[in-house]
C-alpha cells in the first residue's frame, strides 16, 4: 500500500462525488423555473440508490471475478472480503477505495441520462428506471472495458470511460427521448434555460471534478495521473472555446451556455484518451469536440425527438468522438501499458475502438428500449399533461424551487 | 386636467424625473411594464435555438397636469427620454374627469 496514491485517490474519489451536485446546477439551470428541484432531485437521489445498488450487489457483478467475459461473479457480495488492504485492481490502495472510487463512477453515468426525460417523468417511473439501467446496462458494460470482460480483453483503450459512461449514458438518453416522447409544445413554444448562471457554474463544477475523474482513472498519484490532468484542461478549454468561436460564426453571438456546453463536450471526448495521448493531442480532441458536438444539436430538430439538455449531442457525439481519437492519437509513448494509436503508426487500434463502441452503442440501445417499454406499460413513464404543465416540481414533489 | 402616460426605456427614468422636476411637476407614478412597437423584441439564442422575446421591458410614468401645461411637460419628456435609436416610446395625453385628494378631499386642480 502506498500512502501517497491512497491519498490522492480519496481526494479523487471525492472530486468525483462532487460532479454530480455539479451536473444538478448544469442540468437544472437548463430546464424552466418549474422543474428545476426535478431535475436537480434526479441527479441528487442517484448518490442515494446507486451508492445502495453499487455497495450490495453491483460492485461484484462489475468487478468480480469475470464470467465468461460478460459480467463478474457474486465473490464480493454485500462488500464482502473487500476491506482496507489492497485488492486486485491495484497494488498500492485500498481496495474498498477502489470500489468508492468507481461507485462514484456509476452515480453520476445514471445522473446524466435524466438530461433527456427533463421536464416530463413521473419520479416513480424514474426511480424505477435508474435501478433497472444502473444494474442490467451498466454494470455488464463496466465489467466487459474494466472488469476484465470481453471489451478489454479486445484491446479497447476507455482510460476513464468514455465507452463505459458517456457513450451509454447517451445512448440511454437518446432510448428515454424516444420512447417518452416530446415535452408538450416542444418545437411550437420557447423552452428556454431559466437560469444559465447555474449551468455555467455547474460546468465549473463538473469540470473541476472531472480532474478527480480522470486523473484519478490512473489510480495513482503518478505521471499517467498529471498527464491525464492536464490533457482534461486542455480538452475542456479547447472545446470551451471552439464551441463558442463556431457558434458566433453560425448565429452571429458567443455565448456563456455555448462555451459551458463545449466545456463538457471536451471533458467527454478527452474522458477515453486521457491517460493515452499528448496534452497537444488534447488540442484537436478538444477543438473538434467543440465543433461537432455544437452541429450535433442541430439533429435532434432533424429526427424529431426531444432530448431536452442534448444528452446525446454532448455525451454520445462527443464520447464517441473521443473513443475513435483515443484510437488516432494514443501512444506508448505517453502509456507504456496503452497501446499505439493510427498516428504512431498502428490503424488497427481505431477499427477495435470502433467496434467496441458499436457493440456498447447496440447493447445499451436495445436494453434501455426494452426497459422502457416495460416501465411504461406496467406503471407509465410520463406524467399527465396537467402536471406537466403545473411542472415537475409541484406535481412530483409540492415543492417549488423559487418564492420571489 | 390631462393625464400623460410615457412609456419610454427603465434606463431614462432618472432623465425623464429630473427634466420634469426642473419645471415644477411635483409628482408622478411610474410602473414596470413590458410591451413591443414596429421595433418587436429582440432574440435570443440558447444552443442554436432561437426564442424571439417579443415583450421588452419599459417603464411607464403617469403624471396628471392642468390642460395648459401638457404641451411643455410632454416636450419635456421627450426630450428627456430621446436616444434617437429605434424603440425610445410613446407619449400618450387623455383627458382626466377629475381628480381627489385622499388626505383633505380637495378636488379639480388644488389636488393634483
Amino acid at each position: 500500500m502506498d500512502t501517497g496514491d491512497t491519498a490522492f485517490m480519496l481526494v479523487a474519489a471525492a472530486l468525483v462525488m462532487f460532479m454530480t451536485p455539479g451536473l444538478a446546477l448544469f442540468y437544472g439551470g437548463l430546464v424552466r423555473s418549474r422543474n428545476v428541484l426535478s431535475t436537480i432531485l434526479q441527479s441528487f437521489i442517484c448518490l442515494g440508490m446507486v451508492t445502495l445498488i453499487w455497495v450490495t450487489y453491483g460492485y461484484t457483478l462489475a468487478f468480480g471475478t469475470d464470467v465468461g467475459g460478460l459480467i463478474g461473479n457474486f465473490e464480493y457480495l454485500f462488500l464482502n472480503g473487500v476491506g482496507t488492504e489492497p485488492g486486485p485492481y491495484s497494488d498500492t490502495i485500498p481496495h474498498l477505495l477502489f470500489v468508492a472510487f468507481q461507485l462514484m463512477f456509476a452515480v453520476i453515468t445514471a445522473a446524466l441520462i435524466t438530461g433527456a426525460f427533463a421536464e416530463r417523468i413521473k419520479f416513480s417511473a424514474f426511480l424505477v428506471f435508474t435501478f433497472f439501467w444502473t444494474s442490467l446496462i451498466y454494470l455488464p458494460v463496466c465489467h466487459w472495458v474494466w472488469g476484465g470482460g470481453w471489451i478489454e480483453a479486445h484491446g479497447a483503450l476507455d482510460f476513464a470511460g468514455g465507452t463505459v459512461i458517456h457513450i451509454n449514458s447517451a445512448v440511454a438518453a437518446l432510448a428515454a427521448a424516444i420512447v417518452i416522447g416530446p415535452r408538450k409544445g416542444w418545437g411550437k413554444e420557447a423552452m428556454p434555460p431559466h437560469n444559465v448562471s447555474m449551468t455555467v457554474l455547474g460546468a465549473g463544477i463538473l469540470w473541476l471534478g472531472w480532474f478527480g475523474f480522470n486523473a484519478g482513472s490512473a489510480l495513482a498519484a503518478d505521471g499517467i495521473a498529471v498527464n491525464a490532468l492536464m490533457t482534461t484542461q486542455v480538452a475542456a478549454g479547447s472545446a470551451a472555446f471552439s464551441w463558442m468561436l463556431y457558434e458566433w460564426k453560425v448565429h452571429g453571438k458567443p455565448t456563456a451556455l455555448g462555451a459551458a456546453s463545449g466545456a463538457v463536450a471536451g471533458l467527454v471526448a478527452i474522458t477515453p484518451a486521457a491517460g493515452f495521448v499528448s496534452p497537444m493531442a488534447a488540442i484537436a480532441i478538444g477543438l473538434v469536440a467543440g465543433v461537432i458536438c455544437c452541429m450535433a444539436i442541430r439533429l435532434k430538430a432533424r429526427f424529431g425527438y426531444d432530448d431536452a439538455l442534448d444528452v446525446v449531442a454532448i455525451h454520445g457525439v462527443g464520447g464517441l468522438w473521443g473513443a475513435l481519437a483515443t484510437g488516432l492519437f494514443a501512444s506508448l509513448a505517453i502509456n507504456p501499458d496503452g497501446a499505439n494509436g493510427l498516428f504512431y503508426g498502428n490503424p488497427g487500434q481505431l477499427g477495435i475502438q470502433l467496434i467496441d463502441s458499436l457493440a456498447v452503442i447496440a447493447f445499451s440501445l436495445i436494453g434501455s428500449l426494452i426497459i422502457l417499454k416495460l416501465i411504461d406499460r406496467f406503471i407509465g413513464l410520463r406524467v399527465s399533461e396537467e402536471e406537466e404543465i403545473q411542472g415537475l416540481d409541484l406535481s412530483q414533489h409540492s415543492e417549488v424551487g423559487y418564492t420571489l | 386636467m390631462k393625464k400623460i402616460e410615457a412609456v419610454i426605456k427603465p434606463f431614462k427614468l432618472d432623465d425623464v424625473k429630473e427634466a420634469l422636476n426642473e419645471i415644477g411637476v411635483q409628482g408622478m407614478t411610474i410602473s414596470e411594464v413590458k410591451g413591443y412597437g414596429r421595433q418587436k423584441g429582440h432574440k435570443e439564442i440558447y444552443r442554436g435555438a432561437e426564442y424571439v422575446v417579443d415583450f421588452i421591458p419599459k417603464v411607464k410614468i403617469e403624471i396628471v397636469l392642468p390642460a395648459d401645461r401638457i404641451e411643455e411637460a410632454v416636450e419635456v419628456i421627450r426630450k428627456a427620454a430621446l436616444t434617437d435609436k429605434i424603440g425610445d416610446g410613446k407619449i400618450f395625453v387623455i383627458p382626466v374627469e377629475s381628480v381627489v385628494r385622499v388626505r383633505t378631499g380637495e378636488t379639480g386642480p388644488d389636488a393634483i
